[in-house]
């Protein structure tokens, strides 16, 4: 860990979402902190609970326990004015760049609206200076960009669109949901580098979502694995995804795809025999925390 | 070799516009044997789906197939048949996986009516006997025949996936194509779903062409790649030639834009 502040944590937040009878357990006891200058990888398949920890923190759901501390002080029940403060800090990227933007506005319009309700003292040649900058930042020509519209614009140029966007408050943490998933290969290593880049230069805290683990080490230095509403395991990214120790981590793993095991080869005999077992298991609740080596934790499955 | 399943030869696809016709597929060959599984890789827009729609002739204006193109599907050229026969061809000799499969399964009716409409359409089943095959084919995907009451809302999108494969293996196909089947799964049910029809081949020896940008998960399954670039096959190869010791500049820097999950994160491109 840095031993900076962190920026924003969530403190044992969980989320409970009812549905006819059954209870499902989005966020379990979910705890972390994101540190300004850091990328904290939250990866697990879909339904696992990383849009909601999102949500938690864009204060699209307000959690049922636990708290959110932005700045070291609870969020829950601050005034309206640190709440303004909140949302310019706090900025999100979606995962789809076709229905994120507006059709019916120009990307001026995409660029110009956060400045005005965040950076108000921005008037004229300055703000436009200032759409400029951050254009140039995510590496689009601006003379050309402005004037267009989104459908005018590729998919991963609308990505960096989006980007843009979440810069052009100034921000001091971006989440980034999936940012990369509706994107070709081809283009997605872009938008990490650009993560990357403005991660360094901006110190941004950066929280990326994903369930492409080869793309959270790419950007990440810390990571997070989900399953069933809880962090199963976590810490370095490189000593998580060197040494996984949950077997929960070690399916996911075993099932990303790697060009040197080819399929029916029977060297491998693993967590990919006993995928009903470990799905079930892991889907109970794990209270118990182990460390394994510095900054590498797990929650120890119930045999 | 045998003589191959699928043999295209020449084929060349443009989409008419109003002032210029955009070229989606030019002068593309290759053959897929039987019982191959055939990896066809690209970014979208590279002219894979527009292949695949033309190999069971679901192609609509404005993509007009120039003369000279061939499909060959077992001997038969499929660009001379008529209805009739096209007819004969979907789902019989060719069945194919869409890219959004799991939401094209038909909201109002349950599994197995799903199953009885292609079985009744192409074979005359009864419903009786049909229930018997549709329960027998959903074993084949590891779903248990209990399901077939049920409505796809009510299934996982993975079982939905699995479904619409085993529909597609109802009658026997000698090719099954696969347009990016597991793109909006995660990697544990992408992993599952791929594992079957690597078994399933295997058993009913049918041949499979598999679109996808995932050129490692390609590399895992596939006996032979073809990648292409807009709208031309640039390079065709053993998957572990295309993995190894790729030739064509496009393969070496589609390699070198996957970060990678052991070793350095990226690949380097060669020179």
């Amino acid at each position: 860990m840095t031993d900076s502040a962190p920026i924003l944590a969530l403190d044992n937040v969980s989320k409970v979402f009812h549905r006819g009878g059954s209870t499902v357990h989005a966020a379990r006891a979910v705890s972390f902190a994101l540190h300004p200058g850091r990328t904290l990888a939250l990866v697990g398949e879909s339904g696992s609970g990383k849009t909601t920890a999102a949500r938690l923190i864009m204060r699209e759901y307000r959690p049922d326990q636990g708290r959110l501390l932005f700045r070291g002080e609870p969020i829950e029940g601050s005034a309206v004015r640190d709440m303004k403060a909140y949302r310019s800090a706090v900025q999100m990227v979606f995962q789809d760049p076709f229905s994120s933007l507006n059709p019916v506005h120009t990307i001026r319009y995409h660029l110009e609206r956060p400045m005005r309700l965040h950076q108000s003292s921005l008037k004229g040649a300055a703000r436009d200076a200032a759409i400029a900058e951050v254009l140039t930042r995510v590496k689009l020509d601006p003379a050309l960009i402005l004037p267009k519209y989104p459908h005018e614009l590729s998919g991963g140029q609308r990505q960096r669109i989006s980007i843009a966007r979440a810069l052009a408050v100034n921000p001091e943490v971006i989440i980034a949901d999936e940012p990369t998933s509706m994107l070709d290969v081809s283009v997605r290593l872009g938008i990490l580098n650009l993560l990357n880049d403005m991660k360094r230069q901006l110190k941004l805290a950066v929280l990326y979502i994903t369930h492409d683990i080869a793309t959270a080490r790419y950007v990440a230095e810390d990571i997070m694995v989900m399953y069933a509403g809880q962090i199963v395991e976590w810490g370095e990214t490189e000593s998580v995804l060197g040494n996984p120790q949950h077997p929960y981590t070690r399916l996911l793993l075993s099932a990303v795809p790697d060009p040197d095991r080819r399929f029916g080869d029977t060297r491998f005999s693993d967590e990919l025999d006993r995928i009903d077992l470990i799905r079930r298991q892991s889907a109970l609740e794990q209270p118990e925390v182990q460390e394994i080596g510095p900054n590498h934790f797990i929650r120890p499955m119930p045999v | 070799m045998s003589a191959p399943v699928l043999s295209i030869r020449n084929l060349t696809i443009d989409y008419i516009g109003a002032t210029s016709d955009f070229h989606a597929v030019k002068n593309v060959s290759f053959d897929i044997g039987k019982g191959e599984f055939f990896g066809l890789a690209g970014e979208s827009g590279c002219g894979k789906s527009t292949i695949a729609f033309a190999i069971s002739r679901l192609h609509r204006p404005p993509a007009l197939i120039r003369t000279g193109s061939q499909i060959l599907l077992d001997g038969r050229d499929v660009f001379t048949l008529d209805d009739a026969a096209l007819k004969q061809l979907r789902w019989r000799e060719v069945a194919m996986v869409f890219q959004s499969a799991m939401n094209s399964l038909n909201p109002v009716l349950s599994i197995e009516r799903q199953f009885y409409d292609v079985l009744k359409t192409h074979t005359g089943m009864s419903r009786v006997a049909a229930r018997a095959r549709a329960a027998e084919l959903l074993k084949l995907v590891d779903i248990p025949a209990d399901r077939l009451t049920a409505y796809p809302h009510q299934l996982s999108g993975g079982m939905r996936q699995r479904v619409v494969i085993a529909i597609c293996l109802a009658l026997n196909p000698k090719l099954l194509i696969m347009d990016e089947p597991t793109t909006a799964l995660d990697v544990v049910v992408q992993r599952e779903i791929l594992e079957r029809i690597h078994k399933l081949r295997q058993e009913l020896g049918f041949s499979v062409l598999f679109i996808t940008h995932d050129l490692a998960l390609m590399v895992q399954v596939s006996d032979r790649i073809g990648i292409m670039l807009e709208g031309e096959l640039v390079e065709v190869n053993d998957a572990q030639a295309i993995y190894r010791t790729p030739q064509h500049d496009y393969t070496k820097k589609l390699w070198a834009s996957i970060p990678r999950l052991t070793g350095k994160p990226i690949a380097e491109v060669t020179p």
